[in-house]
Order: structure tokens, then sequence, then C-alpha cells
């Protein structure tokens, strides 16, 4: 009887890849279905275009590119595709999103060394590179028109932070801008009857995609919940400082990719940090900058940007931010 | 219009100001330094592996020109050829050395030497030994998981998927001893190369009494003596059960390698001899290792010998 | 709410397979094979000759230095050699190979049931009394109990403290001699707390362990000094300096021994141990060993003389399952692998698990995915996957900047990794080579 030897441990948890990927994709079932109801069958089509881009470069790059074993079953590229989807309007064309799905896996992801070790979340690699090279088609958000909107004739609107952008620039107050009928109220924008991307409107699905991942451990509380603090204390001092031009912290904390990006983008594996510490130092980080591209900067939405400008800063947080050592 | 020339004024201006601010720094801060150490840098190989002992090219060229002799100051990777133009350079003697080569002194592969365990821990041979006698019932012999070809800077050192043995690449390798040093067993050795790159070692390092290290390994060497006894120069010695011919001695008449019962020495590179075939055809089942060598050869490395001349 | 320690743990299935299983007295083998080293520290020399007869308690090999122990014959027979013997790595060590004849004892040894309360000897006799008895730590760590006893000058003890933890998955030595020698267990802890001078001695027991603790609360009611403290279910709350932090809430600094914090931390084990040797004059020669793992028939707990060969365990338990693919000594976190079944039962062994190839083998490795997951269960506030990356490079300045030596080995890291990496592997070949280079430093 030949038997096993090995080092300790001589268990293990059960714990794998695929558990993780596939478990943040269930936990955004829940947004899913409310894209669909929302935006009709745009969102299916978008979704399922990104999904099966992801994962048919990410299979040409390592096979014949690479020459090493596909892995494209582990849940990571499903994932990319999945979160890059839900972070484009549901009426994006789908020769766009194929060209968004290369740049997230082929640039965001293979070039640096494939799993574990890029720099920049790949989803927004690819965002960012749509949001740039096509600004007319990545910033015209179909409006919630319900199951029957049409994929690529869907009546088209502003979405709260467009209305935002628009009301400050004007100097029309922000005030009047929430009274204004054009505004749909808190409890709409919460429930997700608005304009925007198709993943990151129901503010209510996501967070309940949050506390499964919690739930299943599959990420900490620490990131989106310093995002959303940052967000609250910060643009709270700017509304209190002056309410005419600054919007509160609910309509931030509602509004565009805040909720997608806090609990799913911000806190992927690979490009955030590894302690609590350095967590925290990220999550404010993200939420800084996200108010200040919002309010000051030229684009309307500023999460995209704000978190990758924060992965880039990643290694020299792991690189001081030590957990808390028993001694 | 005017735009643009302005534009190139600038750009143009804080260039030169620049230029000239990093001149005068430059020249301010610069660290005097013997203008020798860069033309010796300049005749070394560059490869910075370090095999010289000293850290990278740099750090031989200043070694090179702040001592009085070169002895002791050797490029592995450039040879006795470099060390020449680097001696000229400085006006130094040079020590010729001969051309060395790393060994794998082991065969132990899946036949001869049968795994008695499957090892499930981490892919390192330091890892490996520092658990346990390994997966078969040497305890001396090569884990086959590769340090010794991860260590290596010039890729000379691939591991061989069917025997599960290292293989040393006659061109590549230029003996800068990291696998010697990353091997738990002490397997490698960096050893004489003889004229055509050939070589004659005992490929085994076990230590054990004969009969223990025979039942755990067909080719092990067992200490018999017999290759002592047959040496003409003398330059084969027995300590610990295990055999050791001293390459400054052994003038590669291959005389050991026949008289070897379990066909632990090894020859590389050489032709095979008449006496062999008649041999062959006298005892098919012959272990000698130069009968080895025309059917399977011991060491991996007259394959690569063989494909390179197109067999 | 439980006690428990602050950073860290995982929580593998607890599997107490033969928390039920009364203590079972394992018929005498035809021979042990003692080995001259079963403790940390410098390995015993014989003081017997190969032919010569020896009683169950003879000393049969004597502690060499401070750092060693005292070996006793744990049969009484002939010697039949004393030579090399493959251990259960395949290595060559030192050996007492006994053929065993009968069952007499040395003289003085009290092998009656009766239990002796009264603690007659004074500190240094008894200190005396553990070294003369080759008493060692059970839990596994096997350190000479004697130099644990006595701290470097300039250290004061404050708190006994035991480690009735077991918080290895499989095994119950520890909590099988906790329910039925209970009393020998709370006198033990009496005579080591006289031994070092304090007045004060907690028992940590984990809380899968409720009919240990209510049984043990009941004895120690009468004697105020020793506290039963009832700890949360988390691995590793049986390391030393868990353990410390669990029960006093202190914290041992880096670097530093639990006698800094005035603790010293002795297995339950070891404590029936020093009973067994203070008031019944009898070395440590026997000792409960677990045999269990999930096609085990009879899975258990066997007091059997130190030497016993382990396949001789097996053989009791109902044979080795057809399915094994590792036999471990010791339990699946922290226990070593076994490749000679016929090694014997050592002074540190606590049980033997044969596991299944299925729950066995390992995943092929894939990439870090940076999860976190490690840095999250580490009970030392370590990187495992920083540590790992730097020992495959072998930046040695870097993992002692990194705290490397702080690593207890646990092997939660390496349990939780999603992606299979075997990184207490790696931290292990990083700290042997961190621990060399700082000592040359000090040279």
């Amino acid at each position: 009887m030949k038997l096993l030897v090995s080092p300790s441990p001589h268990l293990h948890s059960g714990d794998s890849i695929e558990k993780n990927m596939y478990g943040v994709i269930i936990a955004l079932i829940p947004a899913f279905i409310c894209s669909i109801l929302f935006f009709g069958t745009g969102a299916i089509i978008v979704t399922l275009t990104s999904v099966l881009a992801c994962l048919f470069f990410e299979y040409i790059i390592q096979k014949y590119l690479l020459r090493q074993q596909p892995t494209i079953f582990d849940g990571s590229a499903f994932l990319t595709g999945v979160l890059l989807a839900f972070n484009v309007p549901s009426n994006l064309p789908v020769w766009i999103i194929i060209i968004g799905a290369l740049v997230a896996i082929g640039i965001g992801k293979m070039s640096f060394g494939g799993l574990g070790c890029n720099i920049f979340n790949p989803a927004l690699v690819g965002r960012v590179f749509l949001l740039i090279s096509f600004p007319v088609q990545m910033t015209t958000w179909p409006l919630a028109q319900g199951f029957a909107g049409s994929y690529t004739d869907a009546q088209t609107g502003a979405t709260p932070l467009t209305l935002l952008k628009e009301a400050v620039k004007t100097g029309q107050s922000v005030n009047d801008l929430l009274v204004a009928d054009t505004f749909i109220g808190y409890k709409e924008m919460f429930l997700g009857h608005m304009g925007g991307s198709l993943g990151e409107v129901a503010a209510w699905a996501l967070l309940i995609g949050f506390a499964y991942m919690l739930i299943r451990k599959i990420i900490t509380w620490h990131i989106p919940v310093t995002i959303f603090a940052t967000v609250i204390v910060f643009s709270g001092i700017l509304h209190l400082c002056n309410p005419d031009q600054f919007a509160g912290p609910l309509f931030h904390l509602l509004s565009g990719g805040m909720m997608l990006g806090a609990i799913f983008m911000a806190t992927d594996y690979v490009t955030s940090p590894m302690s609590h510490k350095g967590m925290f130092i990220f999550g404010a980080g993200i939420g800084i900058l996200t108010v200040v591209i919002r309010v000051f900067g030229a684009y309307p939405e500023g999460m995209s940007f704000a978190i990758l400008i924060m992965n880039a800063f990643t290694p020299l947080i792991n690189r001081y931010c030590k957990p808390t050592r028993f001694a | 219009m005017s735009t643009i020339v302005i534009t190139i004024i600038s750009l143009c201006a804080i260039g030169i100001v620049s230029a000239v601010i990093l001149y005068f720094v430059a020249q301010k801060f610069k660290v005097e330094e013997d203008p020798r150490i860069d033309i010796v840098e300049g005749l070394l190989p560059g490869a910075n592996c370090g095999g010289c002992g000293y850290p990278g090219c740099r750090g031989l060229a200043e070694a090179a020109v702040k001592s009085d002799t070169l002895d002791g100051i050797m490029c592995p990777v450039g040879g006795t050829e470099t060390m020449s133009k680097v001696a000229t350079v400085l006006g130094r003697e040079v020590k010729t050395e001969a051309p060395k080569i790393a060994v794998v002194r082991c065969n132990g592969n899946c036949e001869n030497r049968p795994r008695s365990s499957e090892y499930d821990g981490a892919r390192s041979c330091a890892i490996e030994h520092a658990l346990y006698i390994g997966d078969t019932d040497c305890g001396f012999g090569c884990l086959g998981c590769g340090d010794c070809v991860a260590a290596c800077p010039f890729d000379a050192i691939h591991m061989n998927p069917a025997t599960l043995l290292p293989i040393v690449s006659d061109e590549k390798c230029v003996a800068c001893g990291a696998c010697v040093k990353a091997c738990p067993r002490n397997i490698m050795e960096l050893r004489n190369k003889g004229p055509k790159d050939r070589r004659v070692f005992v490929s085994c390092v076990n230590k054990d009494k004969g009969g223990i290290a025979r039942k755990a390994c067909k080719v092990a060497c067992i200490g018999c003596g017999k290759c002592v006894k047959e040496c003409p120069f003398n330059a084969i010695t027995i300590e610990n059960n295990l055999a050791y011919i001293d390459f400054t001695k052994c003038k590669l008449c291959r005389k050991c390698v026949g008289v070897c019962p379990t066909g632990a020495i090894h020859e590389v590179n050489f032709p095979p001899r008449k006496m062999e075939t008649d041999a062959i055809k006298a005892n098919p089942a012959a272990k000698s290792a130069t009968t080895i060598s025309l059917s399977q050869p011991a060491n991996d490395t007259q394959i690569i010998a063989k494909e390179k001349n197109g067999d | 709410m439980l006690k428990t320690f602050r950073i860290g743990g995982v929580h593998p299935p607890e599997n107490k397979l033969s928390a039920n299983g009364k203590i079972i007295v394992l018929t005498l083998p035809e021979q042990v094979i003692i080995p001259l080293s079963q403790h940390i520290g410098a390995p015993a020399t014989p003081i017997v000759q190969k032919g010569d007869t020896v009683k169950a308690g003879q000393l049969i090999a004597q502690a060499t230095g401070f750092v060693s122990a005292n070996i006793h014959s744990s049969v009484s027979g002939t010697i039949v050699a004393i030579d090399n013997v493959t251990d259960a790595a395949g290595l060559s060590k030192p050996a007492i190979t006994i053929k065993v004849e009968g069952d007499e004892w040395e003289n003085g040894i009290d092998r009656t049931e009766k239990i002796e309360h009264n603690i007659a000897l004074s500190q240094e006799e008894i200190i005396k009394a553990i070294a003369a008895a080759g008493i060692v730590g059970m839990g596994g760590a096997t350190f000479p109990t004697q130099v644990k006893l006595t701290p470097p000058p300039g250290n004061k003890a404050e708190f006994l403290i035991i480690n009735g933890v077991e918080c290895e998955p499989y095994l119950t030595s520890d909590h099988r001699i906790m329910l039925e020698k209970a009393e020998e267990i709370i006198i033990g802890v009496q005579i080591l707390m006289k031994a070092i001078g304090v007045k004060k001695a907690i028992i940590g027991i984990e809380n899968n362990k409720k009919d240990a603790i209510a049984h043990l609360q009941q004895i120690a009611d009468k004697t105020p000094e020793i506290e039963i403290c009832p700890l949360k279910v988390k691995y590793p709350q049986g390391g030393e300096k868990q353990l410390i932090q669990a029960t006093t809430g202190r914290t041992v600094p880096s670097g530093a021994l639990p006698i800094a914090v005035g603790a010293v931390v002795q297995n339950a084990g070891t404590a029936l141990a020093v009973y067994e040797a203070v008031m019944k004059h009898k070395p440590l020669i026997e000792r409960v060993v677990t045999v269990t793992g999930k096609s085990v028939k009879n899975p258990g707990n066997y007091l059997c003389r130190i030497g016993t060969p382990v396949s001789k365990l097996l053989e009791a338990a109902g044979g080795i399952p057809e399915d094994t693919a590792k036999v471990i000594g010791g339990g699946p976190m922290m226990g070593r692998t076994m490749l000679n079944i016929d090694s014997p039962v050592m002074k540190g062994t606590s049980g033997i698990l044969l596991i299944s190839d299925k729950e066995a083998r390992r995943s092929p490795v894939r990439n870090c995915i940076r999860c976190s997951k490690c840095v999250s269960v580490c009970p030392m506030g370590l990187e495992p996957y920083l540590l790992a990356k730097l020992a495959t490079f072998n930046l040695l300045e870097r993992l002692e900047e990194e705290k490397v030596m702080d690593c207890i080995e646990c092997g939660s890291c390496s349990f939780t990794c999603p992606s299979a990496r075997p990184l207490l592997d790696y931290i292990r070949l990083g700290k042997t080579r961190t621990g060399a280079m700082l000592r040359n430093r000090k040279k």
C-alpha cells in the first residue's frame, strides 16, 4: 500500500476559487432580475454577450497566445463578464460590448499575467475604455421602462447624476432640483426606477447581494462600509456648507454606480488591499475621490475612476499597512 | 499658428534649462570611480548570475580592479577567454581553470529505484527533503521536484518527465553553481569537462551500507571498491560506502566504468567501444553503464548530444 | 460569552468519533522499540547494554545535559538491540529494542488505583522527581517538563495554565483522561502549582467537551485556587499563546516565552503523568493514544506502553481500513505523516489518524487570488501569502521583518486557501532558513 506523505496540515476547508467567484455571481442575481424587470430584453442580451465574449477571449488568449491550459470555468472571467455588463447601459450595441470584453480580459487581466496578477479591476478597465472610446453610447442611458422595454430603441433619458451635473453647471440650486418633477424621489432611487447602467440602479437588490456575500464569508464588510461612511461624511460636510451647490449624502449613496461599485467592484479580491487597515484607507480614498469627481469633475459619475485610482495604490497600501499582529 | 510657436519655444526652453541643471548636478554629485571598473564590466558577459561569488558583473569588476591579483576571481560564464581579456586590461596574471559542468550524481529513475510512497506536499526538493526520506527507499537520491531547474539562471537544466531526474545541457551550462547550492542533497556537483565535454563520475551519493543501498536502488554505489583497484591513476576513493572519482586526477580512461557491478559509474559523451558490442552479444542483460549507453543512455545528456548530432 | 483568542482561527470539522470511547488498556506487544529522542533537546544516552534484562519503569537512558529527558523501559524483558531503527519518516534514528517477557515492574512503583492526596515533597523535590521520571510535554510538543518548571532567573511565574483544549479534530485522549482520571489530574495540577510556586491555576477546555468541563468543575469545586475555564471551539485554541490570551487576557510578546507574562502552560496529560510520577513513583512509560478515522472499525482511546508499534494499535482498532491513504501521528492539522507503521508510540504521540485519499489528497495548486482569507485566519496576525512568497524567493531579511519567526505552524492558512496553495510548506522552509540566519548573526 503506497501511502501519501505531505507536511501538515492534512485537511482542507474545501474552499475554492469557483466557490467564491460563483458565489459573487449568485449575489448578483437579485440585481440581474431587477435589470430585466426594468430594462427588458436589453439587459439579457448585454449580459449574455458580455459573459460569452469574456469567456471566449480568455479561452483564446490562454490556449493560443499563452499556450496554457484554459481555466475559463474557474468563474473569474464569467464574473468579469457579468460586472462589465452591469456597468454599461442596457442598450449598448453588441459589437461595443465585445470590444469591451476584449479590453477587460486581454488588457485588464491577461496582459498582467492572468488570474491574481492584475493591478486594475478588469471590468472597470473595460468599462472606462468604452466610456472614453464611445462616450455617446456609453452615456445614453435607457429609462427604467419595464420588461417591455426594447433593446435597441429604448427610450433614453437623464439619470439623477446627469441631472445634478446639469443643475450645477447651469447654476440651478440643488434644492430646486430635488423638488422638481424630473426628480423621482429617494424611494424610487432605492428601488431602482431610474436611468442608469443595467446593474447599478437597484440599490436594494445590490444590498441583498452584499448580505449574501457577508453570510457566505466571500467578502468582509470593511471596504463597502468604509466607502459608504466616507461618502456620507464628505458629501454631508459639503452639503452642510452649501446645500444649494452640493447634494446630500443620501443622494450620493443611491445614485449612479455607488452601490454596485462599493459592494462588487471595489471588493474585487485581486485589486484590493489584504489587511483591514489597508481596506479602510482604500475605502476612504474611493469615497473621497468619487465625491470629488462627481462634484468638481467634468464627469457626472466618478466611481469607476476612483476605484481604478485606488487600485493603483493597493500595492503601496499592502506594503505599509500590516494586519494587527498578535504581539 | 502662434500657439504652436509659443508651445515649441516654451518646451524647448524648459528642456534646455533642465538639461543645464541636470548637467551641473551630475557634475557636482559625481562619484569618483576608477574608470577601469567600467571597462572591465564591459568585457564581462553581463548575466549577473552571481556564479563568481560577487554581486553581479559590476561586483566582479570592482573586486578585480581593487585587488592586486586575479586569484580567486573567475567568471565561470565568460571562462578563461574573458578573464584573459580582463587580465590584459588590468595588467595582471590570470590562472587558467579547466572548464566545468554541473553533473547530476543520481540515476534513480522509476525503473531503478521504485517509489514506495507518494509525496503530496509543495513541489520543492528542499521541503520534501526536510520532511522525510523521500518517495523511495533511498534517503540520498534525487527527489525530482526541480529546485535545481528553478535555480538555474541559464535555462540549462530540465526535468526529464520519464525518469523524473534532471538533465544538464552541455551547451548551456556555465557551471555557475546555482544548482549545487539549490540541491538539498548535494547531488549536483561541478566537475571538470574533459575534451569534447567528456566526463566520468559516480552517479550515486548514497552513503548507506551496500546492501541497504542496493535494495533501494538497482544502480546504487555499493562501495565494493572494484573501481578503486582498477583505476591506474589512484583517482577513486571510497568513503562512507560511497566511491568518489577525483576529477583532477581522472584521465577519462573508463576502466572503472567496465568493472562497476551495479553500473553506478557513468561515462558521458564517449563513443561506444567495440568490446562492449561483443559483451552485449554475450550477455544482453549486463548492467554496465556502457551497455546502457548504447540502448538507453545512462545520463540523458547523451540524448541531447545525439539529437544535436542528428541521430 | 465564551472566552477565546482575539485574532484569526478556523473551524475544521470536529469529528470527535472516539469521544465516548472509554480508555481501553492495550495488551502488551511482543517487542517495544524505545527511541532515544522522544523530546526536544539532546537525545538521551543509554545506560544499559544488549542482553540486559530490564523491568518496567527501569531507567534505561539518561538525559544528556539540561534540555533533555530520562527514558525508562516501559516493559519487562530483554534488550535485543541498541541501534538505528527506521522511524516514522523513514529516517534512521537510534533506539533501544526490548523483547517483552512478562510484566514485572520496578520496586517502589505504586500500581494500585488508590488516589493519593497528600503532596509531601518540597518544591525542589517535586522538580527532581519530574525530571527523574522523564516527563515531557504530552500534548505533542515534548518539551522536557523540568526545564519549563525552572524559569530563567528574573522571571516569576504567576499562573499555571493547563491545556485541556484538544483543539485538533479527531483527537480525544485528553478528553477521556479528564473524564476518567479527573481527580488524579487535579492533584497533578496542585503538584505543578507547588513546583512553580503559584497560587492560581486555570484549566482551559474547549466547549465541545461539556461533560469533562462539568466533571472537572465538580471535582475542582473543593479547590478554589483551580479555575475551570470553558473556551470557544476554535482552532488553534490549544496553541500556547492563544490559550494564555484567552484564559488570562495577557499577550506573550513576539519572540518571548510565556513566562514573560507570568504563565507556565502544561498539557492535561502531562499533569496526569506528574501525579503518577510524584505520588505513585511511576515514570512516564505509558500513555493514552486515540486511534481514529472515518473508516476505522473501532475508533477509541487506548492506554499503551511507550514503544508499542503503531501497527499493534491499529490491529486493536480493527485493522487498517481499505481506503487508508495517509497515516498521521497526531491530529490532522499539525500531525506528521507516518511512512512506517511499525514505528513506535512515543511520549508525544497523542493519536493515530487514518484518512482516506478523498479527505487527504491536496487539490492542484493555483494562482494566489489575493483574497486575504489566509490573513484573516492567521492567529498570529501574519500575512501567510507574503511569507510564502518571500520564502520561495529566499528573501530572509524581509522574512525577518515580516515576523516569520512568530509563526506557530498551526496550518490555518493552508487549510483556508481557496487556491490550495501550500502556504505552510513554504513558510516552514522560510522559518528554518531565517532561524539559521539569526543564529549565525548571534555568533
